[in-house]
C-alpha cells in the first residue's frame, strides 16, 4: 500500500471532518466499542492482572525472539508445514506468488489480514493474474468500494448502511434488482451466499495470525464470522502471513491473550471462533488443506528490537487504542494514510516506513494518554510518540520557523532574569483587551477560538512587588 | 501561622506555571490562599519560568533538559512543591526523572498538583467559599492519567456553599488543547473542543471548571467564540472564594 505524506494528512483530516456520513459513523462507533470494553473488563476481576501477564509474556518473547521463532519453525515443520522467512514486503509477495504459481492457483480466498494490507498483496497478485477475494464482511465491502481499511479490527467502520446497500446492488447484478437490502441481516445473508461460492471455488486460502504458538507450531486466529475457517479449510493450500512479533511460547500463554484481546477489542468475552491450525490435513482428518505455509514477515520489525521502540512490538492489534483515541474519533482511519491508523499506527508506521515519511503521525496527538490507559499490553504509546518527535527534531525535519521559535522561547525560559520582564510585558499587551479574536502568529488558535485576555500584570511581577492575595 | 495539630507549618513552594504567570495570576494567588488556609507557608521562588513541556513534547530534549535543570535548581531545598496544573505537575513529577536521569535529585516526589496536595497531603476540609452556581468539572488528561487527580477537586468543590456540581458527559475525554497540538492541527483541535463545548452546553450548567489553564483557555476561547454564557474558571479560584473578585476567563 502506498503512503500518503504530511500534507495529505492535513487535507484528508480536513476532508474527514467535513464528511457528515463519516462523522455519524465515527460518533456511533466511538460509543460502542469503548463502552463494551469497559463493561467486559469490569466483569472479569483479574482483567488488570491479566494485562500485566500479557505484557510480561510479550516482553519475554521479544527478549528471546530468535529462540521462540526457531522453536516455532521447528514445530511447524514437524507438523508438515512450511515456513518462509521474509525480510521485506517484496520477499513476502514473491513467496506467496511462488506458492500460487506452483499450484496453478488463479483465485485466493482471504481471511482478514492487516499484514497482507501492509505488503499490498491484493494489488500485486491481481497484476500477476491471481484474483484475491476478501471474505471478511468488512474487507469484502471495501474491496467492492475500492477502499482500504480504516480500522484494524472493524475495517469498514466508516461505511454507512446505505453505502453497503449501494455497493451490493452495483456488484451483485445477477440478483433481483428489486430485492430488499435495507438492514444488516439482509446484507449479511447476501454476502454469505456470494462468498460461499468464493470459498468453494478458491485455489488457495490466506489468513493472518493473531498468534503463533512456539511449542506446537500452530497459528491462531480470533474471528467472528467463520470466514477465516472456511478460507483455510476448503482450498488446497492454506497460507498464513504473520509478522515475526506474533510468536508466543505456549498454549497456556494463549489462554491469557484469549481473555485479554477480545475484551479489549470489541468487549466480547471471546470471539465467536478461536481457530488453531497446525500443519496441513492429516490422513485421518475429514477436511483441511493439502499444504500449509507460513510467511513470516520482518519488514522493519527486527530494527525496532533492542531500542526505544521495542515495546511497540508487544502490540496484539486489538485496536483498543484507536477505539479510545479522541483524534481518531474525529478523523477516522484513512487520514493516517497507511495501513495502521490511530495511536498504534502513529508509533508503528514511522518504525516501518521511516520517520521522514511518517513523522507527522506521532505529532497528531494531544498526549491525552487514553491509548496507554486501555492498551491491554500496556504499551507506553505517548512516550513512544514523543521518542519519534525527538528523532524528527534531531534530524531537523520540523519547519525552520518552528525550530527557531522554540529555540528562542527556550533561551528565555532557561534564563529567569530575562524571562521575567519579557513575561511582564507580554502580560500587559495581552491584557489590553477583554478578549482576542485575532492574534499574530496564532491564527491556528484564533481562527476558531477567542484567546482569553491576560489580567494585565504577570504573577511574578505582582508577587515580587509584595502582593500576596 | 501554626497548623491546628500544633506542628510547625509546612513551607510550600508554589510553581505558578507560565500560563498563570502570563494570563491569569488569580489562579496562583488563589492557590496561595488555599495553601495558607491549609496551614502552609507559601513561597514563590523567583527563578521559576515554565516547566519545559513545549520543548519536551516537541522532541527538543536538550532545551527541555536545560529548563528542567533550571527548575530543579530554583526549587532546591523545598520539601513541598505545589502546582495549580495537572499537566505541569505531571511534567515535573513524572518526566523530569526521564529528562535528567540521576540529576533530578528526587525532585519528582516532592511535586504535587494543587487539589491533590490539599486533599491527599493536608487533609484540607476548610473550604470557605460561597458560589451559588451549577457547574461541571472537566478532568484534564495529565492530571487524571499521570497523577490520578479525579476525586480530589470534586471533594473540595462539594464544600463550596451554594455550588451544585453536575456530571459532565465524557468529562475524561481530551478537550483538544494538547499544547502545540492546538496550533499544529487546528482543525482537529477545534473539532475536539467543539464536542467538549457541546457536552458542556447539554448539561445546562452555568459554569465549567477544570484544574489546568491550557485546557481552560481552549474551552473558554471556544465557548466565547460560540457566544456561550457559560463561565469558565480554574477550580482554585472557586475554592478560594475569588469568584466575586475576578471575572471568568
Amino acid at each position: 500500500m502506498s503512503f500518503a505524506g504530511p500534507a495529505n494528512f492535513r487535507r484528508s483530516a480536513a476532508r474527514a471532518l467535513a464528511d457528515e456520513p463519516l462523522q455519524r459513523e465515527l460518533a456511533r462507533f466511538s460509543q460502542g466499542f469503548q463502552v463494551r470494553r469497559v463493561e467486559a473488563a469490569s466483569r472479569l476481576p483479574e482483567f488488570e492482572a491479566l494485562r500485566d501477564r500479557a505484557r510480561d509474556i510479550k516482553n519475554h518473547c521479544l527478549a528471546h525472539l530468535d529462540f521462540y521463532l526457531e522453536r516455532y519453525e521447528e514445530n511447524c515443520r514437524a507438523a508438515g508445514g512450511e515456513v518462509h522467512w521474509c525480510a521485506t514486503a517484496e520477499d513476502a509477495r514473491q513467496a506467496i506468488l511462488a506458492i500460487c504459481r506452483r499450484l496453478g492457483a488463479k483465485t485466493m480466498a482471504k481471511g482478514k489480514s492487516m499484514v497482507s494490507e501492509e505488503i499490498g498483496l491484493n494489488e500485486f497478485l491481481a497484476e500477476e493474474g491471481v484474483r484475491a477475494v476478501e471474505t471478511d464482511l468488512g474487507e469484502y465491502i471495501l474491496q467492492l468500494r475500492g477502499e482500504s481499511p480504516s480500522h484494524i479490527v472493524a475495517p469498514a467502520i466508516h461505511v454507512a448502511t446505505e453505502q453497503w446497500t449501494e455497493a451490493f446492488r452495483a456488484a451483485h447484478t445477477d440478483r433481483p434488482a428489486d430485492r430488499s437490502l435495507s438492514d444488516g441481516s439482509e446484507i449479511m445473508a447476501e454476502a454469505r451466499a456470494v462468498l460461499r461460492e468464493q470459498f468453494l471455488g478458491a485455489d488457495v486460502g490466506l489468513t493472518g495470525a493473531n498468534f503463533l504458538i512456539a511449542e506446537t507450531g500452530s497459528s491462531v486466529i480470533f474471528t467472528n464470522e467463520g470466514n477465516g475457517d472456511l478460507s483455510q479449510t476448503l482450498p488446497r493450500a492454506h497460507i498464513v502471513i504473520a509478522g515475526i512479533e506474533k510468536v508466543i511460547p505456549t498454549l497456556e500463554d494463549l489462554s491469557v491473550f484469549m481473555r485479554v484481546l477480545p475484551r479489549s477489542a470489541t468487549g466480547q468475552e471471546l470471539t465467536v471462533y478461536t481457530t488453531l491450525s497446525t500443519g496441513p490435513r492429516r490422513p485421518e482428518d475429514l477436511d483441511g488443506p493439502e499444504e500449509y505455509h507460513v510467511v513470516l514477515l520482518d519488514n522493519g520489525r527486527a530494527d525496532m528490537l533492542g531500542g526505544e521502540f521495542q515495546d511497540m512490538l508487544r502490540c496484539i492489534r486489538c485496536a483498543a487504542c484507536m477505539n479510545a483515541c479522541p483524534v481518531y474519533k474525529q478523523i477516522g482511519g484513512h487520514a493516517y494514510g497507511w495501513v495502521y491508523p490511530g495511536p498504534m499506527g502513529a508509533v508503528l508506521t514511522p518504525g516501518l516506513r521511516g520517520v521522514e515519511e511518517a513523522g507527522h503521525l506521532p505529532n497528531a496527538s494531544t498526549f491525552c494518554g487514553k491509548c496507554e490507559e486501555v492498551c491491554p499490553v500496556r504499551i507506553p504509546l505517548p512516550r513512544m510518540m514523543r521518542h519519534w518527535r525527538e528523532r524528527e527534531f534531531a534530524r531537523r525535519l520540523l519547519p525552520a520557523r518552528f525550530r527557531y521559535g522554540l529555540g528562542l522561547w527556550a533561551f528565555f525560559a532557561a534564563r529567569p532574569a530575562l524571562y521575567r520582564p519579557f513575561a511582564a510585558l507580554a502580560a500587559r499587551v495581552l491584557g489590553s483587551r477583554k478578549r482576542w479574536r485575532r492574534l499574530p502568529l496564532a491564527g491556528g488558535w484564533t481562527g476558531t477560538r477567542d484567546f482569553p485576555a491576560s489580567e494585565g500584570r504577570s504573577f511574578m511581577s505582582l508577587w515580587r512587588a509584595g502582593r500576596r492575595r | 501561622m501554626a497548623s491546628e495539630t500544633g506542628k510547625p507549618p509546612r513551607t510550600v513552594a508554589l510553581f505558578a506555571t507560565c500560563l498563570a504567570d502570563l494570563v491569569r495570576p488569580s489562579v496562583a494567588f488563589a492557590s496561595a490562599r488555599l495553601l495558607e488556609a491549609a496551614g502552609c507557608r507559601v513561597e514563590a521562588p523567583a527563578a521559576q519560568t515554565c516547566c519545559g513541556q513545549p520543548a519536551y513534547n516537541s522532541g527538543d530534549r536538550k532545551h527541555a533538559a536545560q529548563i528542567a535543570r533550571k527548575t530543579v535548581r530554583a526549587f532546591r531545598g523545598y520539601e513541598w512543591i505545589v502546582v495549580p496544573s495537572g499537566s505541569c505537575a505531571g511534567m515535573l513529577r513524572c518526566h523530569y526523572a526521564d529528562l535528567l536521569g540521576g540529576e533530578d535529585e528526587g525532585f519528582g516526589e516532592r511535586v504535587w498538583e494543587l487539589t491533590s496536595f490539599l486533599v491527599d497531603v493536608c487533609g484540607f476540609q476548610d473550604v470557605r467559599a460561597r458560589w451559588p452556581m451549577t457547574a461541571v468539572y472537566h478532568d484534564s488528561c495529565a492530571g487524571l492519567r499521570e497523577l490520578g487527580v479525579k476525586d480530589q477537586p470534586r471533594a473540595l468543590l462539594a464544600m463550596v456553599e451554594g455550588l451544585e456540581l453536575a456530571e459532565l458527559p465524557d468529562a475524561e475525554v481530551c478537550c483538544g488543547f494538547g499544547g502545540t497540538f492546538c496550533v499544529k492541527y487546528p482543525d482537529i483541535s477545534t473539532a475536539m473542543v467543539r464536542d467538549k463545548t457541546a457536552a458542556v452546553t447539554s448539561t445546562g450548567a452555568g459554569a465549567l471548571l477544570a484544574g489546568d489553564l491550557g485546557c481552560l483557555m481552549n474551552m473558554a476561547g471556544r465557548l466565547s467564540r460560540e457566544g456561550s454564557p457559560v463561565e469558565v474558571r480554574h477550580v482554585a479560584e472557586v475554592l478560594a472564594g475569588m469568584t466575586d473578585e475576578v471575572p471568568p476567563l
